[in-house]
């Protein structure tokens, strides 16, 4: 599904991702570890398309498409979803009116017609049991004044609406409390299914508890140093990241 | 450039919407001003003699004044004898019958979503017409006669209600008052004039339309609207012009006197030609409003959006006379390419426990530059008066301007008055966040816009505000990128 070549990025002059390969197929889950200036917000951010990180070399195909000539909203229609590490805040604008520009955004884009209003208020019906959402968060403006774990059940929210393809959970579980991270891993859980795949961003192995992924890497230096199954997570919670520093730093 | 000045470049680049001309034989003046041209204006509405006298007081008042330099506008030095001061469609003044009105007027109001056949119309929306220097029809006149209101155009309202008008015209805006108001009193056209009987509830929104059409000429129309005790009434004003590269002039008074427990609110949605990307033509807004709520517990409410003039100046105002009466003002105005306004409010609170709002939303995109300016003014005797202002601001792009001059005058120590003012940018970081759940940039400005004028949006009746969100869109249309 995701295919990502020799990828390089760098904000300004400064090189911060420096030949990234990776590949992820439907279905399954990877998560991306590592220390904090890994670059691992930076790989999100390029694969969402903010323009201020410069694609230097390097492809990144989805379903065989480049995505480095789309748009961000048309990486978002193809099916690319970024929950992220700090969900922005639209004073005056309802959550109903956001998802609803969003959701017909995306339908007209695949040729659909407008989701009829009542089907809309439905399926947000449907979906808030999904991640135990209060009704009332939806009636309120997008994130504003919503709580750091509020703010994070309703990105799972928009995700478990937006139907994407790939998701790319940014850093999803810092600042939550052990209730809040229950609810967005049990959303995510939810969500899995043999035709979406999953990149989880973390810096701990605590949500890995949750979510089980199929392959962990670590991000070190702008580089993937070391690829694993999930025995990795644990092994980086029990010695941190010092071990791997050393040994690609003496490689190098 | 980056990408929020590319789209910033796409918004600020979009089309005027109602630059049309009527082809439509006019009836027009020679250009200029003088007592000649006064008396003509008069004599063209078959006016009585205490009002063309009064007109000539006005003019020569006007001619030992000044055009104000106070606000924060840069205005090309405007020849007052190079402009046509009367234009009117030909074929009579009024029209009884919508048979007997040129089809061109009618088309032109249909253009501009103003169908003036009753049975077309919204329900609930009386409408007067204004093109240039004349009403041209006004509907559903009959329904609101059997309640005993009057709606009716400013000049027939000077033939057959000659006792309210001679007590009421100018009694809240004096011809002394600035340099636009004694200019207006001197040749203002037409406009419209509603009187609202002792408790009765106007059962449909009342509304003027204002249609600037012919060349080279200015509109100066007046407005005044009475309501007496326990009265109820909903005015709405709207206003176009066709895009011409030379600037045109638009100077009116609008005036409002709310009795005891009466309610008016007083809702705007101006659009006049704000000139093109460049700044060339474009209309000169200069006008004053100001209702004064006499009788207790009256409340008076002004609600605008103004999206349209090349220079706006403009200060809807209450003089909160009444003891607990409050006054109101919303205020959504953007400003793009070139545009100009300096506009605001004064509540000049003068009886017991009176209480004032102030909620203006600017928004600043272009070379534009967007100044509130408001003044809150508690005298002596204004025991308990309350106010609160909230000034936002929000610019779009960095070569706009934004600029906030409160006011505040304080005789009374048991007042409270509160002023918040805040500035910010659109940030990239919510139209990225709009982007990424498939939200392309124009559609992201447009959300984010109207989320940050909603305040003031939810005060306009239904239809308007519909239109208002719309007409912000278009606005600024190709204004980041």
């Amino acid at each position: 599904m995701l295919e990502i070549k020799d990828l390089k990025v760098s904000i300004e002059d400064k090189e911060i991702l420096k030949g990234i390969n990776l590949s992820v197929k439907a279905g399954e889950v990877h998560a991306i570890m590592g220390p904090n200036g890994s670059g691992k917000s930076t790989l999100a951010s390029a694969l969402a398309g903010r323009d201020y990180f410069n694609i230097t070399h390097g492809k990144i195909l989805f379903d065989g498409k480049d995505l480095t000539e789309l748009t961000p909203e048309d990486r978002a229609r193809e099916g690319i979803f970024l929950g992220f590490q700090y969900p922005v805040e639209i004073p005056g604008v309802s959550m109903v009116n956001f998802l609803r520009t969003a959701i017909n955004s995306m339908r007209k884009y695949r040729g659909q017609e407008p989701l009829p209003a009542g089907d809309f208020l439905k399926l947000m019906r449907e979906k808030k049991q999904v991640v135990e959402i209060d009704s009332d968060l939806t009636n309120r403006s997008v994130n504003e004044g919503f709580s750091g774990g509020e703010k994070k059940k309703n990105e799972i929210f928009q995700m478990a609406l937006l139907e994407p393809r790939l998701a790319i959970l940014d850093e999803t579980d810092s600042g939550l409390d052990i209730d809040a991270l229950r609810i967005v891993s049990n959303g995510v859980n939810k969500l899995r299914s043999p035709e979406n795949a999953t990149i989880i961003i973390t810096h701990y192995q605590r949500l890995l508890d949750y979510i089980v992924p199929d392959v962990v890497h670590v991000l070190y230096k702008g580089r993937i140093v070391k690829s694993g199954d999930k025995s990795l997570a644990r092994e980086l919670e029990e010695h941190g990241y010092d071990w791997i520093k050393q040994e690609v730093d003496a490689n190098n | 450039m980056t990408d929020q000045e590319k789209i910033l470049n796409e918004v600020t680049g979009s089309d005027y919407k109602f630059g049309f001309q009527t082809e439509i034989d006019t009836e027009t003046i020679p250009k200029g001003l003088n007592e000649e041209v006064v008396r003509i204006i008069s004599a063209k509405k078959e006016e009585p003699e205490w009002l063309t006298e009064s007109r000539l007081k006005a003019f020569r008042h006007w001619q030992t004044m000044e055009m104000p330099q106070w606000a924060h506008l840069t205005i090309p030095k405007i020849d007052y004898q190079d402009i046509i001061y009367y234009a009117a469609p030909k074929q009579g003044a009024k029209y009884e019958n919508m048979d007997e009105v040129d089809p061109e007027l009618l088309d032109t109001f249909n253009r501009l979503g103003i169908p003036l056949e009753e049975q077309k119309q919204l329900a609930g929306v009386a409408v007067d017409a204004v093109m240039d220097s004349v009403s041209v029809k006004t509907t559903f006149q009959d329904t609101l006669a059997d309640k005993g209101i009057i709606f009716c155009s400013f000049s027939e309202a000077v033939k057959n209600h000659p006792d309210l008008i001679k007590k009421y015209m100018g009694s809240v805006v004096p011809y002394t008052d600035n340099y636009f108001a004694a200019l207006n009193s001197a040749v203002f056209s037409d406009g419209s004039f509603c009187y609202i009987p002792k408790g009765v509830h106007c059962p449909m929104e009342l509304s003027t339309y204002f249609r600037i059409n012919a060349a080279n000429t200015g509109q100066f129309e007046r407005t005044l609207i009475v309501a007496e005790d326990d009265s109820y009434v909903s005015y709405l004003e709207g206003c176009t012009a066709p895009m011409r590269d030379e600037n045109q002039l638009h100077a009116a008074i609008v005036e409002i006197v709310a009795m005891e427990n009466a309610e008016v609110k007083y809702s705007t949605v101006q659009n006049w030609y704000p000139g093109d990307k460049n700044g060339v033509g474009g209309i000169y807004n200069f006008v004053t409003k100001r209702g004064i709520c006499k009788g207790d517990n009256s409340k008076i409410s002004w609600t605008q959006v103004e999206t349209g003039s090349a220079v706006t100046w403009k200060y809807p105002s209450c003089i909160l006379r009444g003891e607990n009466s409050v006054g109101e003002f919303y205020s959504v105005a953007v400003t793009n390419n070139y545009q100009q306004a300096d506009t605001g409010t004064k509540m000049i609170h003068i009886g017991k426990n009176t209480r004032s709002t102030i909620i203006s939303k600017g928004i600043s995109a272009g070379k534009s530059q967007n100044s509130y300016r408001g003044l809150v003014k508690v005298l002596k005797g204004a025991k308990n008066a309350r106010n609160y202002s909230q000034c936002d601001s929000l610019l779009l792009g960095d070569k706009c301007g934004a600029h906030t001059f409160p006011y505040l005058e304080v005789d009374n120590p048991s007042a409270v008055v509160e002023h918040e003012a805040t500035t910010s940018k659109i940030g990239e970081d919510q139209i990225f966040y709009c982007n990424q759940r498939g939200i392309d940039t124009e559609n992201a400005i447009s959300l984010i816009v109207n989320g940050y004028a909603k305040e003031v949006l939810n005060k306009l009746p239904m239809e308007f505000a519909v239109e208002a969100q719309k007409l912000l869109a278009i606005t600024l249309e190709g204004s980041v990128g």
